[in-house]
């Protein structure tokens, strides 16, 4: 298929502000996107930028609008979005460069909620802590997270305010909260109990639809808002 | 205009092994940094699926020695059986320390650890598969690296985020330090520091057909035989069985770990003729030759380069619940469901066995066992200890870089309290500011892009799975051509922000010097080991070739082979059979 790209260019040595470039490519309908992104950073235009690494949907690194949609340019294929593609840098992260943008206000968010774990406790055999495989399925959804970013810069409401702590850092706060293991679930639900915390959310969904690893992530923050609440971290 | 920083330690790479060295380093009271061309969550680690081996037993009986076995048979006798007794004897306890971090490992029915079968690991010596990987789900190395990660952050290790490094700085025959390129900014960054690690990974982009990350370009061990330290054991590069045909995305192991079986054309289980015992869980190499000659026979998918591997038989729960990422990959690149249709599979270049050649601290060792470099460590795919020898098991990779990730980390603390700064020669910077003005400003006709496609076929048709002399022969000339076509690149974007066209370029260097060693030494090898498997020369020689290859660059730039011997402890070489 020939497709058309048409994509979002910024360069601040040389830019004012930010403009689209269009470029037609020959793909096969199965190709991915970052395919694409590919052929035309070495074949047609060098100076092309944006991240890629694993190219096959675990690494996180090439969160991207696809046709307006939050998604990973390795994981949608051609086939998905037709022979006319718009491909812009992911919304409220400031962008150095094409489709790059700052993560650090991102990562700045995932280390606020404590994300590791959280327990001194050693069995004193030296063994492993032992967990049912109900008690480890209690989070199993959360720790598929690859911190992409693609949840946080769909939300509205990180949107409308980039204090909000925003979708991905609940998803890791929750994989912690619910682990039958961790000893500091109440740490994080207090510090997700602030104004930036989990009642910015307002269940819009944004959030879940983006996951380019289909994490239920409204139904974790939802049960977040309910520990908060009612204080139940470990029950299903 | 540069900056300098000055840290105790340094860690090129914040993978599986550069994360391990960091958290213990900073735990060992060393003011330790991590320096990574992405962001430490975005490694190549996070792509392992499979599992992480340890004779935990968890599930039914096991010991080290049954796996250091395996592991030494495995590797066609060429690993060093001191290194793997230690890393198989280190396995269950750094499990365990996994665990106590956090890792979200899959559960038994008692609550321990989960443990499934995995290509080439045995009970009892050979005598059938046994449950020794330990996992979360298919996702095992994202979890590894997200765990590790995690405990970063809470100990307050330093990152470098998008800092390439582009090379290392030695004084005196020390290791001074490390010139870093800020890919933000295009600046240069001088980091002093008493002891450095390399854990750069892999470089399966030297090869068309990969489930190796872009990133994947063989940074540190070409870094560094350009400054004149040796590469081990490069021949040996692993083509794992089973990648999504054409696109080498993995499908793990533990897919035939499960359960699952290969199927030629007539839908025969054709390993039960290659490997009579554990069929299709023999060995990578022996699985990979075994599609190869299938396919080369005619018997591949209705005349095509693929078998299918067939899952259909192990219910949607399996394969929802323990292989979740798989049927993920199958659904979004081949449209197909596992539970119900087979997935087309060839092999795909995976691993290198090869690389930075170390002892079992992770020190780098430039002879046959007799000089370390002080102060210059390497961990993890882009090192050589050798714990794989000709040819690697799987989850021996996880194993590999947490276990020696840990004890370079742990030497390195020490050597740290007992030593000063290195004094920093004045022209640190001078060979990094020259590559870079050169890429920058280069007016020549080449592209970099096909340089490296061409580069890609070559490797993937001459220097894959089988090789011959003839084949092996035209790809050094190919590689040296390719080479000398390098100097005369041009690259579009001259931006100093964020600049992946010319860091691109740079990585294309490296995959050129990395890809020539391999080549010279895929042709110096007149034996089949392992991965390595000449057509004109098919049988193991233990006589000639019971010995690791050690390449130098010369003056001239052109490559010397040396050789060190095999350290044999308790495994007497024999013939491998599954």
């Amino acid at each position: 298929m020939k497709a058309t790209f048409r994509i979002q260019r910024f360069d601040p040595t040389k830019d004012k502000k930010p403009y689209y470039r269009e470029y037609q490519v020959e793909l096969d309908p199965t190709d991915r996107v970052l395919d694409g992104l590919n052929q035309i950073k070495w074949y047609q235009d060098g100076s092309l930028t944006f991240r890629r690494s694993c190219a096959h949907g675990v690494c996180g690194s090439d969160a991207m609008r696809i046709n307006g949609a939050n998604g990973l340019a390795c994981k949608v294929l051609m086939r998905d979005v037709g022979e006319k593609v718009t491909i812009e840098p992911l919304l409220g992260l400031p962008v150095i460069k094409d489709l790059v943008v700052d993560m650090e206000p991102f990562f700045a968010q995932y280390r606020s909620i404590m994300p590791y774990l959280v327990n001194d406790e050693v069995p004193p055999d030296g063994r492993e802590r032992l967990q049912s495989i109900e008690e480890r399925e209690r989070f199993d959804d959360t720790t598929k997270c690859i911190l992409c970013a693609a949840c946080t810069t769909a939300c509205p409401s990180f949107w409308a305010n980039d204090q909000f702590v925003g979708p991905a850092a609940i998803v890791n706060a929750h994989r912690f909260i619910f682990d039958s293991r961790d000893r500091a679930a109440q740490e994080r639900l207090d510090i997700l109990n602030s104004k930036t915390g989990v009642w910015r959310c307002r269940t819009i969904y944004n959030c879940t639809v983006a996951c380019p690893r289909e994490i239920q992530i409204t139904k974790a923050i939802g049960e977040v808002k309910q520990a908060i609440l009612y204080g139940e971290t470990t029950a299903g | 205009m540069s900056h300098v920083h000055t840290f105790d330690a340094i860690v090129v790479g914040g993978g599986g092994a550069g994360l391990m060295a960091a958290l213990h380093l900073t735990r060992g009271g060393v003011k330790a940094a991590v320096l990574t061309k992405l962001y430490p969550s975005r490694s190549h680690t996070g792509a392992a699926q499979g599992g992480i081996g340890a004779a935990l037993g968890n599930l039914e009986e096991d010991h080290p020695e049954w796996h250091a076995f395996d592991t030494v048979k495995g590797s066609d006798y060429l690993g060093d059986q001191d290194a793997i007794e230690i890393m198989c004897n280190d396995a269950p306890e750094v499990i365990l320390e996994l665990e106590h971090m956090g890792l979200p490992f899959s559960r038994t029915e008692d609550g321990r650890i989960a443990q499934r079968r995995f290509g080439g690991h045995s009970h009892h010596f050979g005598e059938g598969p046994v449950r020794r990987s330990c996992y979360a789900a298919d996702r095992t190395g994202h979890m590894i690296l997200q765990t590790l990660y995690q405990q970063c952050i809470k100990h307050n290790v330093t990152f470098f985020d998008e800092y390439q490094v582009v090379d290392v700085i030695m004084s005196e025959g020390r290791c001074a330090g490390v010139v870093a390129y800020e890919i933000e900014t295009g600046e240069l960054h001088l980091f002093r520091a008493k002891a450095v690690i390399f854990s750069t990974g892999g470089h399966g982009r030297i090869f068309a057909v990969t489930s190796n990350a872009h990133a994947f370009t063989g940074d540190g061990p070409a870094m560094l035989f350009r400054r004149g330290i040796p590469l081990e054991d490069m021949e040996f590069y692993q083509f794992h069985p089973t990648g999504i045909a054409k696109l080498g995305i993995l499908i793990t192991e533990g897919v035939r770990g499960e359960g699952g079986v290969l199927r030629n054309h007539h839908g025969e289980r054709f390993m039960e003729r290659y490997a009579p015992t554990m069929k299709d869980l023999a060995s990578r190499d022996v699985v990979s030759r075994a599609i190869y000659m299938e396919i080369r026979e005619g018997r591949g998918i209705d005349g095509n380069k693929w078998v299918h591997l067939d899952a259909t038989h192990l219910g949607r729960e399996v394969v929802e619940t323990k292989l979740p990422d798989i049927a993920d990959f199958c659904r979004t690149y081949l449209g197909i469901d596992p539970a119900v249709d087979p997935i087309p599979v060839a092999p795909t270049a995976h691993y290198a066995m090869g690389g930075i050649p170390t002892d079992v601290d992770g020190r780098v060792v430039i002879d046959d066992w007799k000089t370390i470099v002080p102060g210059l460590y390497a961990a993890g795919e882009c090192a050589c200890v050798s714990v794989h020898g000709a040819n690697r098991l799987g989850t021996n990779s996880l194993l590999d870089l947490v276990v020696f990730g840990r004890r370079a980390g742990r030497h390195m603390a020490e050597f740290c309290k007992q030593t000063d700064l290195a004094p920093l020669p004045q022209d640190a910077l001078d060979a990094t500011r020259e590559t870079f003005d050169r890429l920058f400003s280069g007016q020549g006709d080449e592209s970099p892009a096909k340089i490296r496609e061409e580069l890609q076929w070559t490797m993937m048709d001459y220097v894959g799975v089988f090789r011959e002399k003839a084949g092996l022969e035209h790809a050094v000339q190919k590689v040296r051509e390719l080479k000398e076509r390098y100097t005369r690149i041009r690259v579009q974007d001259r931006s100093r922000v964020f600049n992946t066209d010319v860091l691109e370029a740079w990585e294309l260097g490296n995959l050129l010097d990395v890809a020539e060693v391999t080549a010279v030494c895929a042709l110096n090898r007149t034996e089949s080991r392992g991965a390595h498997s000449r057509e004109d020369y098919p049988e193991r020689n233990d006589k000639e070739w019971l010995k690791h290859t050690l390449a130098y660059r010369t003056e001239g730039g052109g490559i010397e082979i040396r050789y060190k011997p095999v350290i044999i402890t308790k495994f007497e070489p024999k013939e491998r059979v599954y």
